[in-house]
């Protein structure tokens, strides 16, 4: 059988002859791998453009149509030294790309506004104490007005949208004060500029836009850059499967190309990427990501099996079903649904901020005018003050205080490890007090490693892993990488779902089931071992050595457990596993509080009854069962390993072997809580001490626009403290 | 004060041709990858240029 990669499904039409794809590249770090890759495509004869985007690591390609083909690319950049996939834009991050786009020109022209109104503004301020004519100051505010009118329409639009959603909800958010005052402090100018007065507020309300705007950029661009990461990820795992596009002929599609009623072909070794019924073949499957069950499950023709389960020993021929109702998908996607549903009450930090802020600004504005008339003042003074209060109250220092930190501490705990999914994770992760663990995948490792290399002589143990090496079966790769094996042995034959074997030196050696090895005989002996464990045997001659397999805990858990029980954190296990396994797996790490067996409904049944007793729980999971838990709990997080729709539905994802981001996405969300709050109070005090400024009537626009830009970048520093935390768990590295 | 009449138009205009120059620079797509852009810069480009290629390429 002949196998041909098609990935014609990610490939673009340029027209005029020209082809374009995007791939997802893994290890770019650094303007060398830029290079290197960019050099290395453009050497391809017809290639047209190669360029790499180091930000979000990716790969931008076109050439000319003809001869080449994608999977060309793909070699060629293995050649080089990089894995690579292509990948398909998801339909919300581009449309996050065209809305930053929008917020950055917003911006520009909210910047370019204020620095021309400022130059206008300073001759007006200097001039009001000295030898200003009254003729220039007023040919100035028109100016003024001229530029920042059009200017605050156009960068304005973000907030009005906003603003205007809100209320036609009948909400009111953060947004409404700013229109309010931008509008009112705008309207009032005009009315300034056309009585010949003193002040005009153009300067003080393009301001508090550009200001505002820069928050709102980099709120959106954090969350923009961890998506296309994430996004990456997902492809890079390179979800394919084996399609019979003929009797005997197969094809590595894209899963996003495998229709319902189509045949795939699941080797062993292989992860099935569908769900669907098997046809033909005999074979055992690991379904530990979806059930959290580490047995494995013998499967034969009739068989369900799902995407996400490995299979084991023998090659099948899958009928995919997954488009019918039914499926373990379907079934997982509707407790999801409700999970999420529950879950979209929360309110963000910045919201709750704003609920609060908007009726004490407006009410003391309010205030102001009235008490001002009450005193005698005319009602046009009255209201001069009274917009002077709006301004000072701006809301920009306020809306720079939580964006900042965000952006501060995602950078750092990317950094570390961790990349966000959700906006407000961080502030949902800082209350965490109650974190569940899933087992499988998640305290353990996903992949296998051999427990007892130690008790075999290095010389056997060596010879075993070359002979692993003609195995796809995954205790054998386990063997094979314990064993560094390099180089198979040649003329070795496997025995589908019994071993291998081959001839060195006259002598024959085999690895495989204990019954294949003739080593039922030392299994009686060590009948009560570890009972997570899968054995092997290994053969050579009248020579027979036992190897113990299984999923090792993740080398730090019991260092970060003890680490969150020490900062007050209740840790407990919820596995879908085994009762003995988990027991194990508990004990070693210290806690207490386990339970075992459990289907996605219980998981979720215990996370309502911590709730309900005020705990706010956090799921750590990677199990397709874990996904409803995962959107059921108040924060969760995921490894990189998980499946692909628990993944999607974590707030955060962990990369690497240590347990120890876990820990530290904590510590940093504590830290960054911590600064947000702080910020908010820094941008409240200092509206204390210029409020009554403002009430008292003195407020020039160079006061309040003094008062703005300090408190704006007195906050932005602050948020700079996000960077460090510190560092218990990040000795890992 | 006459001379206000050249400076002021001139100001905005620069601040204008800013303006434009930024915006033409966002279209284009050069804030994408602000990281790359500011590696590329210091990027060496002694190395000899790709070969160009071969005139009438043999391919099967």
């Amino acid at each position: 059988m002949q196998v041909t990669r098609d990935f014609s499904h990610y490939v673009k039409d340029l027209g005029a002859g020209l082809k374009h794809i995007d791939l997802a590249v893994e290890g770019v770090s650094c303007a060398g791998c830029m290079a290197k890759i960019e050099r290395g495509l453009s050497a391809l004869p017809d290639v047209t453009l190669a360029r790499v985007n180091l930000t979000d690591r990716r790969l931008a390609l076109e050439w000319k149509q003809g001869t080449l083909d994608p999977a060309k690319f793909i070699d060629r950049l293995a050649e080089l030294g990089y894995k690579a996939y292509p990948f398909e834009k998801a339909s919300a991050e581009a449309t996050e790309a065209e809305e930053s786009r929008f917020l950055l020109r917003c911006l520009g022209v909210a910047a370019f506004a204020t620095m021309n109104v400022m130059m206008l503004s300073i001759p007006v301020w200097s001039g009001n104490v000295s030898d200003m004519l009254p003729e220039q100051r007023d040919f100035f505010h028109w100016l003024s007005a001229v530029i920042a009118l059009p200017a605050a329409a156009y960068a304005g639009q973000p907030f009005f949208r906003s603003a205007w959603r809100a209320l036609k909800g009948g909400n009111v958010n953060m947004d409404v004060p700013i229109c309010i005052g931008v509008i009112l402090a705008l309207g009032m100018s005009i009315v300034e500029t056309f009585h010949h007065a003193e002040h005009a507020y153009f300067d003080a309300a393009i301001m508090l836009l550009t200001f505002l705007l820069v928050g709102r950029y980099l709120d959106q661009n954090m969350r923009r850059r961890t998506r296309a990461v994430a996004g990456n990820l997902a492809a890079l795992k390179a979800e394919t499967a084996t399609k019979f596009i003929g009797a005997d002929e197969i094809s590595e599609v894209p899963v996003a190309a495998v229709r319902a009623g189509d045949l795939v072909l699941l080797r062993p070794g292989e992860r099935c990427a569908v769900d669907g019924v098997v046809v033909e073949g005999r074979s055992e499957i690991d379904q530990s990501l979806i059930t959290g069950e580490t047995l494995y499950v013998p499967a034969e023709q009739g068989t369900a099996v799902y995407a996400g389960s490995l299979n084991i020993s023998g090659t099948l021929r899958v009928k995919v079903s997954a488009a019918a109702e039914g499926t373990l998908l379907a079934e997982i996607t509707r407790l999801l649904d409700n999970a999420l549903q529950a879950r979209s009450r929360y309110m963000r930090l910045a919201d709750r901020a704003s609920r609060l802020y908007a009726p004490v600004v407006h009410a003391t504005a309010a205030l102001t005018v009235l008490g001002w008339v009450l005193a005698g003042a005319s009602w046009h003074d009255a209201i001069v003050t009274g917009i002077a209060v709006l301004i000072i109250t701006c809301p920009c220092a306020l809306g720079l205080a939580i964006p900042t930190v965000q952006t501060v501490a995602s950078g750092a705990m990317f950094k570390s490890g961790v990349l966000l999914n959700a906006g407000d994770a961080i502030e949902r992760l800082a209350e965490a007090d109650h974190v569940i663990f899933d087992k499988t995948g998640t305290l353990t490792l996903p992949e296998l490693e051999v427990v007892n290399a130690a008790d075999i002589p290095a010389d056997v143990f060596a010879l075993a892993g070359q002979l692993a090496l003609s195995s796809h079966h995954p205790v054998a790769s386990a063997v094979a990488q314990a064993a560094k094996a390099r180089s198979p042995l040649m003329g070795a034959t496997e025995e589908p779902g019994q071993g291998v074997r081959a001839v060195v030196g006259g002598v024959e050696i085999r690895l495989g089931r204990p019954s294949f090895c003739g080593a039922e005989a030392l299994v009686a002996r060590d009948a009560d071992r570890d009972p997570e464990a899968s054995v092997v045997a290994f053969s050579r001659g009248d020579e027979k050595f036992l190897l113990s397999v299984r999923q090792g805990l993740r080398p730090d858990a019991a260092k970060i457990i003890a680490g969150l029980q020490r900062r007050g954190i209740k840790v407990e296990i919820l596995s879908g596993d085994r009762e003995a396994a988990v027991a194990a797996a508990a004990k070693a790490l210290g806690i207490s509080e386990w339970r075992a067996g459990v289907t996605p409904a219980d998981k979720i049944a215990r996370i309502e009854e911590l709730k309900r007793g005020g705990a706010k729980v956090m799921m750590v999971g990677d199990g397709m069962n874990d996904a409803p838990s995962l959107a059921a709990a108040h924060v969760s997080m995921s490894p990189i390993s998980a499946a692909h729709l628990s993944q999607a539905t974590a707030d955060l994802v962990f990369l690497g072997r240590p347990l120890a981001p876990v820990l530290v996405a904590i510590d940093y969300a504590r830290k960054a809580l911590h600064l947000m709050r702080q910020n908010l109070w820094l941008a409240v005090g200092y509206n204390f001490f210029a409020v009554p400024l403002a009430i008292s009537g003195v407020v020039t626009p160079l006061i309040a626009a003094a008062a703005m830009s300090g408190s704006s970048i007195l906050v932005m520093l602050n948020a700079l403290r996000a960077r460090k935390v510190a560092e218990e768990a990040s000795s890992w590295k | 004060m006459e001379v206000m009449i050249i400076l002021v138009p001139l100001a905005l205009a620069l601040g204008l041709a800013g303006l434009a120059g930024f915006l033409w620079s966002l279209k284009s797509g050069q804030y994408e990858d602000l990281e790359g852009a500011a590696w590329r810069a210091i990027a060496d480009d002694d190395q000899p240029a790709p070969p160009p290629p071969e005139p009438a390429p043999s391919r099967p």
